[in-house]
């Protein structure tokens, strides 16, 4: 590892690149990160089958609702990877337009999240009904607050690029954020397969 | 493949990227009408993993650029990923089977 750090120097007298570091720390997170949804998916796979009296996953599941709420997720990888490319074209007006895209598909997913709660809650799960509902709404509230996070990042670079305080070097800035919304979608392709396609 | 040659690969194209994001549209639309298909009940599980790990290496290697990047990133993504399912396995036996959930 030490050995490919240092091939990554730059100008900074032999030092690694401050850059680099980031990307380096933000990979390490994205693998921490795997730990703790995998917790969180094996606590809910334990539980999926501990309903008590409330609805069952297969009784309440809406899956052309959610495989559409997958489908936005998904889209909004395309438009943060074409962010990032605008970016490396130093195109920052395509940037901005392609990262509130991404912004806003992630707000329609959230929106998406929130309809499906209330109507799960309305059926009589709610998190306190039985350990499926704990450890369902445990897992898919924490990815969802990781969403929102994402859209906040978004946003917030989005306007530090419209009000010119993105620079042309902080550009590791918008691959930041992209490789964190990225990780958020492929979080999700795991839940909707193990959560809601494999238990209908 | 050397870290040399895996820099020097050259990146997607934004048609390229459309391209991706129809094939995971399409995965995910098999993935759907899978688990309504009651003639591949006796196959489902393992078939939609390998299509969510389908969908997860696509992203993973081509919308995060993983396949373009230096070793060292993908090595430290590596050991998450790595681990994960040996969390998983120690999760699911300690309170699946010795503690009886």
């Amino acid at each position: 590892m030490s050995v490919d750090l240092a091939t990554q120097t730059t100008e900074h007298d032999g030092h690694p690149d401050p850059s680099v570091m980031r990307k380096v720390a933000m990979w390490v997170f994205l693998g921490s990160e795997c730990l703790f949804f995998g917790t969180l998916i094996s606590t809910f796979l334990l539980y999926r089958t501990r309903t008590g009296d409330g609805p069952t996953a297969e009784e309440i599941f809406d899956i052309p609702f959610t495989s559409a709420s997958s489908f936005i997720l998904l889209m909004s990888s395309l438009t943060m990877v074409l962010a990032h490319h605008a970016w490396e074209r130093r195109d920052a007006r395509q940037m901005r337009v392609w990262l509130y895209a991404t912004a806003l598909l992630g707000m329609v997913f959230l929106a998406g999240q929130v309809f499906e709660f209330t109507e799960f809650v309305h059926e009589g799960l709610t998190v306190s009904s039985s350990p499926f509902g704990s450890s369902f709404y445990i897992l898919t509230s924490f990815h969802g607050a990781h969403v929102a996070v994402g859209v906040i990042m978004l946003l917030a670079t989005a306007f530090m690029s419209a009000g010119g305080k993105l620079r042309e070097d902080e550009g590791m800035n918008v691959e930041l954020v992209g490789l964190y919304w990225h990780f958020v979608d492929i979080v999700w392709i795991v839940i909707f397969t193990v959560v809601y396609l494999l238990q209908v | 493949m050397t870290a040399e040659a895996t820099h020097h690969r050259p990146h997607p194209t934004p048609r390229d990227y459309w391209v991706i994001a129809f094939i995971l549209a399409v995965i995910t639309a098999v993935e759907v009408a899978v688990a309504y298909i009651d003639a591949l009940d006796f196959m489902i599980a393992p078939l939609l993993i390998v299509l969510s790990a389908a969908k997860f290496v696509i992203v993973v290697g081509w919308f995060m650029h993983l396949r373009y990047e230096a070793p060292i990133y993908r090595n430290l993504f590596l050991i998450g990923i790595i681990s994960t399912p040996i969390l998983f396995a120690a999760v699911l036996f300690t309170f699946g089977v010795l503690i009886g959930n």
